[in-house]
């Protein structure tokens, strides 16, 4: 039978490949993107899995609120890439260099 | 719902309205008559204002089924955001008409901001406290990148929009396990629950916790998070600087207060031992990279990680005298870090921004009135009687040596006297050393006066400092 610790479990997995990637990957500002969005539907895997556990709506519209606000994130993020891009003819993560101290 | 609850949430939507008007009319105006929309901007903050004073709560007000709370606290720190808010708007417009970013949307970004931080401050339940601070943070990330030419500005915007975004990430995360573990977002809801069956405080609720702290300190700027901040601070151009640093960070106080205090204040011991150890690295830390900073912006974004620590510490405490001085503490630094990073704006010009120390060199031979302003502000951010930072430092640390923490009052006043060495250092360039850059000042004359003003406000509240403390004792008593 699949429990709670089951979904939660899932989602701690999902959670921390989004960190491992983040912290990982040294290439690519896209992939960013893709591990922060994975992190938040980790989070929204948790929030319906409480919400059924415990038999309480408010965590699901939680849920709908996490993605209007990724959609709204996303839209910020990909602008400003692209603002990058136009600036520095490239989006690899270890060109972000240029201020240090 | 009855009309009580839309008259205790009138601030926010009258501001609401008030930006729909000036999205509307900025429209249908020209790029040389911008300073229609700079005065459009600083009436919806007027009318703002006038909402906050109109609606003034007697005590604590819960409404929208317990999702938003107006109390004495949040009318506090909404007539103090709304303030800086429009403080930095009047120290940008000059350099913003100078360097050709002058449009609509600097304002615009400014007030969505304002409305996020108004509706966190606001917030009595984790849901709304979301919005709020994503309504700001949205508005902060645009505002970083405005100067679409700017490289190292789109290089921060992007630094500043991962760092924020995984920091939301696990403050989210943070609050599902809360959620789940009190099956409650509101703040109350969550305190009764802890309170009738304390076996919920346990290891799954303590997780929760560690994620909403490590939220925080990022959202604060506070180590081991704090990565973001000087970059941010040095890339950004100087009057998106200036907003960063003065409003926000009461927003960021009150997700402390809210969720810390309102929420979680059962689980003070727990939170207590994380929130000291972010702090102390925060306060050692912040004030010793500072010293090696040639670039200002970059030297007062270290110095605010100090202050950080110290407004931490003071939460820490988790009596009402602390909460209390970290009120106070954020209040008086935020009035003069708005007033360092306005003089950066008043020393810059078209295309040039005075963001080295260097720049500073010779102040004194160019404006003896500005170099005498510049040290108030140094000398109130380094701690030094009269001026009123030192006051709030005197609150931090007597609040933390009444709970019995000698070691770390101590520790306060050493990093203190460290911070003191790189404030001093710029009244030195400004007084003991020749001007590299002789140009006259440019700025007009409204940015000048309310400069002047700041300036003065930092003496004279350092000189009569009573009512601020009382004021700040009566709110969170």
């Amino acid at each position: 039978m699949i429990g709670l610790q089951h979904y939660l479990t899932l989602s701690a997995m999902l959670f921390v490949l989004a960190i491992a990637g983040i912290v990982i990957n040294r290439r690519n500002l896209i992939l960013l993107l893709m591990c922060i969005e994975l992190m938040l539907l980790a989070v929204n895997f948790n929030f319906i899995a409480f919400s059924r556990h415990l038999g309480d709506e408010t965590g699901q519209v939680f849920v709908f609120f996490i993605l209007t606000v990724a959609a709204a994130e996303a839209a910020i993020g990909l602008a400003i890439l692209v603002v990058l891009f136009r600036n520095r003819r490239s989006i690899n993560v270890d060109e972000l260099n240029t201020m240090k101290g | 719902m009855d009309i009580t609850s839309f008259v205790a949430a009138a601030p926010e939507m009258t501001l609401l309205g008030a930006i729909c008007v000036v999205l509307l009319a900025d429209l249908f105006v020209d790029d040389d008559k911008r300073f229609i929309t700079f005065g459009l901007a600083l009436a919806s903050l007027a009318v703002t204002l006038w909402a906050l004073a109109a609606t003034a709560p007697e005590g604590r007000i819960v409404i929208f089924d317990g999702s938003y709370v107006s109390d004495p606290l949040s009318q506090v720190l909404k007539i103090a955001a709304t303030g800086f808010v429009a403080l930095s708007f009047i120290y940008s417009r000059d350099f913003l008409a100078a360097n050709g970013l002058h449009k609509g949307e600097f304002y615009l970004l400014g007030l969505f901001g304002l409305l996020g931080m108004l509706i966190m401050i606001s917030s009595n339940s984790l849901l709304t406290m979301y919005l709020g601070l994503e309504t700001l943070a949205l508005a902060q990330y645009a505002l970083v990148a405005i100067d679409r030419n700017n490289v190292t500005s789109a290089e921060s915007a992007m630094k500043y929009f991962i760092l924020g975004a995984i920091a939301s990430g696990g403050l989210l995360y943070g609050i599902s396990w809360v959620y789940g573990v009190t099956g409650s977002l509101e703040f109350d809801e969550i305190t009764a629950a802890i309170t009738a069956d304390p076996s919920l405080n346990s290891l799954p609720l303590w997780f929760g916790l560690a994620f909403l702290i490590v939220g925080i300190g990022f959202k604060f700027g506070a180590v081991p998070f704090h990565m973001w901040l000087p970059d941010v601070y040095q890339g950004a151009r100087s009057p998106v600087t200036l907003y960063i640093a003065s409003a926000p960070k009461l927003a960021a106080l009150a997700l402390t207060l809210r969720i810390l205090v309102d929420g979680l204040g059962v689980l003070h011991d727990t939170w207590a031992d994380m929130v000291m150890v972010i702090a102390v690295l925060s306060i050692l830390i912040g004030n010793i990279i500072a010293i090696v900073q040639t670039n200002i912006k970059r030297m007062l974004g270290y110095s605010t990680i100090g202050h950080v620590g110290f407004i931490l510490l003071a939460v820490f405490c988790g009596t009402a005298e602390g909460y209390a001085a970290a009120l106070f503490y954020t209040l008086t630094y935020v009035v003069a870090a708005a007033g360092a990073f306005g003089m950066v704006i008043l020393l810059s010009r078209r295309g040039y921004e005075a963001e080295n120390l260097a720049d500073f060199k010779g102040l004194n031979a160019r404006s003896p009135w500005f170099a005498m302003i510049m040290m108030f502000l140094m000398l109130s951010l380094a701690g030094i009687p009269p001026f009123i930072g030192f006051f709030g430092k005197l609150n931090a640390i007597s609040a933390v040596l009444d709970v019995g923490y000698t070691e770390l009052a101590v520790l306060m006043v050493i990093v203190s006297v460290i911070g003191a060495y790189y404030y001093l250092r710029v009244i030195w360039y400004m007084y003991f050393e020749d001007a590299e850059d002789k140009a006259v000042l440019q700025s007009s004359a409204d940015a000048r006066v309310v400069m002047s003003l700041n300036g003065i406000a930092v003496l004279a509240l350092g000189i009569a400092p009573g009512w601020l403390w009382a004021l700040c004792q009566q709110v969170l008593g």
